[in-house]
């Protein structure tokens, strides 16, 4: 099976999605790119990380489009064509920009359907690139989506890998809800073997990265693969661990993350986004609330300080969790 | 312009809709009756239906907080807003939207919209989708004098220049932005001209006479329909009462109120003009009230008696398909 980095998948996945299925378009900033440019190569960027790249040559201006940078009128502009029965795939580029359209995502599109009694679709997916790891601070460098899982009727997906990433992708496309699609940017080079056919992976069905009985390890996003570092270290001391990747935070695989619990009675849970409201406490508070008689020891959070991400490489990497921390965190519910 | 007889009738008989379905919610609302916020349309009935009547079904309108006009005037059922008002299970959102979310995909309604200038945006994707499919239809966004100042309101008018698509900005000025006026709120003179700015061009109409909306509704549709990307309307209103109901309306003149409803009455302007041109009799509007009333009437008796939603129904609705939790 070939490999193929996130990046290539997610732009495999656009592309197959748009040849099956002419209401997909997308719109964003640059996703062509060099519009009104005297060098008149419209459609070279293909997004600011590449993702969207060829799509303007391949489906033309009606369905690769560039926009003004104004997230609120492209979320708003996703969202009205998603009511009038197309399937717009948006880009916001940096997931700290929900900022700027967060009434748009969260008072308009996420409660079009209930608002209106279930009257509506809008099947429209808003795509971001997410996380730390580019010594990019303070306003580029978020997750925000442990933010908008707190929102009914958005869906949050985070994919982990390359696989996942493509997978998830034609799911969201295809869903009949709106979809929120954080691709975490440290792992847009990352490659896996990728399937060159078209394939969805469901929402709300976890995976389970590795399989082991002392330990039971949530992680999302980038953090998923420092977990599974963690977690192969550990197995030469004979410690083995569950590393469950929800890959969805909205839905939430609870039975998955519940069963695990049952069985290994100790849990740690990694994000790398601050700790208050945040993932890491969302499943320390299930695991607290339905799965406490099988816990053995305290629930392990393994996230990043109650701090804006900081822009020295010194500093984020001691924001960010890591191998380490993560190791320390599986050893203490085993002490 | 000319209008056929039908077309007179039922241009009157929507706005003596609104304006009796407003009065009646307005009445409701005092007797206990109506719950939650709501924002009376009121005086402002010439827009909504001068607008609405240039445009077929499948173009879309999008509204506001003070929507209901707008909602009557695009074709929503009286009854089921009647009973969505009330909070009936019967309603037109089933009880979960109310007066600020009334809807209706089937009639081109995306809503009311509870958010000041949340309309534009959506309205310039629904206007987006038919360009893209080139399928003739317009999609018209119904703001107010305080959405002027919003920056999604100005993000939606240059991306609908940018993107050269049929939609339509529609301004009704009704001077207040909730308590305060425009002459304080619009940092400019001419908020005509400030928002030809955006490069597009704006038809300007009295909001209280039906036949200078319709007429220069019909010249933006015509622009945005014919490709040549967005237009607006600039109409001067007023509301009769305030910005929601219960406003003490400290911020008026003495005397303003009454002054508006005596001159600035589009009901009254309507039939003075069909009196001056004889196109349709007193007789014959006069029919019309006394069968809008009976549906106000109607609407209410309706709404009182339609099933009350259970609490079974409170998390139905929020998504299509939800797996896991």
């Amino acid at each position: 099976m070939p490999q193929k980095t996130m990046r290539d998948a997610i732009n495999e996945a656009l592309h197959q999605a748009m040849a099956e299925d002419d209401s997909v378009f997308v719109i964003g900033e640059d996703v062509a790119g060099c519009q009104g440019s005297p060098s008149g190569k419209i459609g070279e960027v293909g997004g600011v990380f590449g993702v969207t790249s060829g799509l303007y040559k391949r489906f033309g201006p009606d369905r690769c489009i560039d926009t003004p940078i104004s997230e609120s009128a492209i979320v708003g502009a996703a969202a009205g064509a998603a009511l009038v029965g197309m399937r717009p795939v948006a880009e916001i580029m940096f997931a700290d920009f929900v900022g700027v359209c967060m009434d748009q995502l969260v008072n308009q599109m996420g409660k079009f359907r209930y608002m209106f009694g279930g009257k509506s679709r809008c099947p429209a997916v808003i795509r971001f690139a997410c996380g730390g790891g580019f010594s990019a601070a303070g306003q580029h460098s978020q997750s925000m989506y442990q933010v908008m899982t707190a929102f009914p009727g958005l869906k949050v997906v985070i994919p982990s890998n390359a696989y996942d990433a493509k997978g998830l992708l034609l799911q969201a496309i295809r869903d009949d809800d709106p979809v929120l699609f954080f691709e975490p940017k440290a792992l847009y080079q990352a490659a896996c073997e990728v399937p060159d056919e078209m394939y969805t992976i469901p929402f709300g069905q976890a995976a389970f990265v590795r399989e082991g009985d002392d330990v039971t390890v949530v992680a999302f996003g980038q953090m998923v693969g420092r977990a599974a570092a963690a977690i192969d270290a550990l197995e030469a001391e004979g410690i083995s661990c569950d590393l469950i990747d929800p890959r969805t935070s909205s839905p939430l695989d609870e039975a998955a993350i519940l069963e695990s619990l049952e069985a290994t009675g100790r849990l740690v849970v990694v994000d790398e986004s601050p700790p208050r409201c945040g993932l890491t406490a969302d499943i320390a508070g299930l695991a607290a609330s339905k799965g406490f008689h099988s816990l053995k020891a305290p629930v392990q959070q393994v996230c990043a300080p109650h701090s804006p991400t900081p822009f020295s490489p010194e500093l984020e990497a001691a924001y960010l969790p890591d191998v380490a921390k993560i190791t320390a965190a599986i050893r203490a519910t085993l002490a | 312009m000319s209008l056929s007889r039908e077309q007179l009738l039922r241009a009157y008989r929507q706005m003596k809709t609104i304006r009796e379905f407003e009065e009646r919610v307005h009445a409701e609302i005092m007797n206990g009756q109506i719950p939650g916020f709501t924002h009376l349309y009121t005086g402002q009935e010439a827009n909504a239906v001068g607008v609405c009547e240039q445009l077929d079904t499948a173009d879309t309108i999008i509204s506001t907080h003070r929507g209901h006009g707008h909602c009557i005037a695009k074709g929503a059922d009286v009854i089921g807003m009647m009973k969505e008002l009330f909070g009936s299970s019967e309603g037109l959102c089933k009880g979960k939207g109310g007066s600020m979310h009334v809807a209706d995909m089937e009639k081109g309604i995306l809503g009311a919209n509870g958010i000041v200038a949340g309309g534009p945006p959506i309205s310039v994707g629904a206007a987006l989708a038919a360009k893209i499919r080139k399928n003739g239809r317009v999609a018209v966004s119904f703001s107010g004098d305080g959405s002027v100042n919003q920056g999604t309101c100005f993000e939606a008018m240059n991306m609908a220049v940018v993107l050269k698509v049929p939609a339509i900005f529609v301004i009704e000025n009704n001077y207040y932005s909730e308590h305060t006026n425009i002459s304080y709120a619009v940092g400019c003179d001419d908020l005509k001209a400030r928002t030809e700015g955006f490069g597009f061009p704006v038809f300007v109409a009295d909001g209280a006479d039906f036949f200078s909306v319709y007429e220069a509704a019909g010249k933006a549709i015509a622009h945005a329909r014919a490709g040549n990307g967005p237009a607006g309307v600039f109409a001067e209103t007023g509301r009769f009462h305030g910005h929601f109901v219960g406003d003490p309306q400290h911020y008026r003149a003495k005397g303003e109120l009454e002054d508006l409803r005596q001159n600035s009455c589009c009901l009254k302007n309507f039939r003075a003009r069909m009196a001056q041109t004889g196109e349709l009799d007193a007789q014959a509007m006069d029919t019309v009230d006394a069968e809008v009333m009976a549906l106000i009437e109607q609407s209410v008796a309706a709404a009182k008696a339609a099933p009350r939603p259970t609490a079974d129904q409170v998390t139905s609705d929020v998504y299509i398909s939800y797996a896991g939790a």
